[in-house]
């Protein structure tokens, strides 16, 4: 591409010919955390300590210290997130391709199935469906689940009972298509995880992560707007913070939106 | 508590180096006998002191003990010279010990009379933060402080959007507020103090966090950092946001801010390696507590330790029994406050504890070892 089409790209998205569509919850203490059995080591939640707030401390500035574990608010997973993924090569945030911070996405809107079910998962012939009215989902997009659960109050949102969360995902055997068949760089979600609230007791447990992982690709999750997106055509900028041999990180994801 | 002679066993008051019947030097602190009686009474009306111009008229008498020393007392309205009272010692606003004296047998909504309550910090009429909801301690303190009287319990919860046992119960209370309050997170605590802080009378801080292991079983510092989040920089941020607020109300009428009330481990006192890094984060807190003492002390605000053993809760289940029972533990934060005391032992662990530790310090970090 020549550079005056970039140039083009840029005066589009200053004009607002082409949206900017930010997927971004706030990152802040309030939001809900993935739970794990207690035994478990938990995710740190999100602390914003004031260093500063024109005062004593720092007449002219205002700064915080923010401390959060990388899987909080709207983030990344990283191949090395998973077993799957240990082994890859290039499989953590800061040794990722930049490139694949950049593609393109397909939203599949199933929106109206998980108000009448919870605990709906996404299968092969849901996703086939899809496919004979908006075409074959090339290789290298995102598949972004759209459920409109980040519209949820937070109890609802994450959704827990004694057996643990009751949130939508995908089933096992979409996953390992989806990675393998149709080659996508990505899944990403509203809800908390790119897999489903009971997704524990699925074969393989957690079936996202362990195919998207173990192919080298990556996961999205607490996303919200996606409501904003066409089913194609959406150009997902989603580039997490260069964290040493981290396995995700809090990110801004933002969406580009053509006008067609 | 009164000096006695090992000599003779006469009582001596006030404190002195020999025993005034029998000159033995050999004069120790020992239980007294309460009982007395009200020789004279008289009634301060402008005194020199301001703490007691505030609280004007103000009765005082003479007590004369059964076990011989004449004493200048605080007393209750229902004492009537001549008849028998019941004396006791009791940390006033300064935190200074004095003697209160109050009828011998039970009178009529006893505990509401107004110097009685300076002395105290009867939970009565007032308004009550407990700031963990979630566990079974802060449960049962809200039903104990209810029982016993308090106007309003507000009851924190953490993480509202994650459901959890008991909380049907807590929300069904009459008189019982739930609010959101994640004691480790400043701004949390700071933005529920913006909306209750000029109402919390006596704080009770539930915090629980407790996790098996030490220090080489244990990989990393992630969970000692939670025990340090939760426990000792909640602890920060409950007094950052709440403490300044209470200091200033000590003097606000009848029902007054008048104490903070933190739940330890009595292996605050000595580490338990069983649970060893849970012990040094309750250290650290205990520590905390002495320097919250002093800064609250110029509000009359008290700060009551309560120190137990294991409780008979989720995390000390590998623990055999004896263990403190949570409903226990909720008892004797209320009865701790109507007696206005600073520090309890609850349950048989932490009282041998204590007296072990008093005994030989270094037997006892033999005996923890095992």
């Amino acid at each position: 591409m020549q550079s005056k089409n970039l140039l083009e790209l840029a005066g589009a998205i200053s004009s607002g010919a082409v949206r900017v569509v930010d997927l971004t919850f706030t990152l802040s203490p309030d939001f809900p955390v993935i739970v794990l059995p207690p035994e478990f080591g938990q995710a740190a939640p999100v602390r914003i300590q004031e260093i500063s707030r024109y005062d004593g401390r720092g007449p002219a500035w205002y700064w915080n210290n923010v401390t959060f574990g990388e899987h909080t608010g709207t983030h990344f997973d990283a191949p090395i997130h998973w077993f799957t993924g240990k082994d890859l090569p290039n499989n953590a945030v800061d040794t990722m391709p930049a490139k694949d911070m950049i593609a393109p996405a397909c939203v599949i809107d199933c929106s109206a199935e998980a108000a009448q079910d919870p605990d709906f998962v996404l299968t092969v012939p849901i996703v086939e469906a899809w496919e004979g009215k908006h075409g074959r989902i090339p290789a290298r997009h995102w598949v972004l689940l759209r459920t409109d659960w980040s519209k949820k109050g937070w109890r609802d949102y994450s959704n827990l009972r004694d057996d643990g969360a009751h949130t939508p995902g995908p089933n096992p055997a979409v996953m390992k298509w989806l990675v393998e068949e149709r080659g996508i760089i990505g899944f990403g979600t509203e809800t908390i995880g790119t897999d489903a609230g009971q997704a524990g007791h699925f074969e393989p447990p957690y079936p996202a992560h362990h195919f998207l992982h173990g192919a080298g690709r990556y996961g999205l999750q607490c996303l919200c707007n996606l409501d904003q997106l066409p089913a194609t055509g959406a150009v997902i900028v989603a580039s997490p913070l260069k964290i040493q041999n981290g396995s995700g990180s809090p990110l801004r994801v933002i969406a580009l939106v053509g006008s067609n | 508590m009164l000096q006695r002679c090992e000599a003779c066993g006469a009582f001596a008051y006030p404190a002195r180096e020999a025993c005034p019947s029998c000159l033995s030097p050999d004069l120790a602190f020992a239980d007294a006998p309460r009982g007395g009686v009200l020789l004279a009474e008289t009634t301060a009306r402008v005194p020199s002191d301001v703490y007691f111009r505030e609280r004007v008229p103000w009765r005082i008498g003479l007590v004369k003990m059964d076990c011989g020393p004449t004493i200048v007392a605080h007393l209750h309205t229902d004492c009537v010279e001549g008849a028998p009272v019941r004396m006791s010692l009791q940390l006033d606003k300064s935190g200074q010990a004095v003697t209160f004296a109050r009828p011998e047998g039970e009178t009529p909504n006893m505990a509401d009379d107004r110097q009685w309550r300076e002395m105290t910090a009867d939970p009565k009429f007032r308004r009550v933060l407990v700031t963990n909801g979630r566990s079974v301690i802060g449960q049962e303190a809200v039903v104990a402080l209810k029982a016993a009287g308090a106007k309003t319990v507000f009851v924190g919860v953490a993480e509202p959007w994650r459901p959890f046992a008991g909380e049907d119960l807590l929300r069904r209370q009459e008189g019982v507020e739930v609010v959101t309050l994640d004691a480790a997170d400043e701004k949390s605590a700071a933005d529920l103090a913006a909306d209750i802080g000029g109402k919390v009378e006596i704080l009770v801080n539930t915090t629980e966090y407790v996790r098996a292991g030490g220090l080489l079983d244990r990989k990393g510092t992630s969970i000692a950092r939670d025990e340090i989040d939760q426990a000792y920089l909640g602890f920060i941020n409950l007094a950052q946001a709440f403490g300044p607020a209470m200091r200033m109300r000590g003097a606000d009428g009848i029902n007054n801010s008048v104490a903070w009330v933190n739940i330890l481990s009595v292996y605050a006192l000595a580490n338990w390696p069983a649970f060893g890094a849970y012990s040094a984060s309750q250290a650290a807190c205990l520590s905390l507590s002495h320097c919250l003492r002093a800064e609250l002390r110029p509000g009359g605000i008290k700060v009551m330790n309560l120190f137990t053993g294991p409780v008979d809760t989720e995390w000390f289940q590998t623990v055999p029994p004896p263990k403190v029972a949570p409903r226990a533990v909720a008892q004797a934060i209320v009865s701790g406050l109507k007696n206005g005391l600073e520090e309890m032992y609850v349950g048989d662990v932490a009282e041998e504890i204590r007296q072990r530790l008093a005994a030989n310090p270094k037997a006892l970090e033999r005996e923890l070892d095992r």
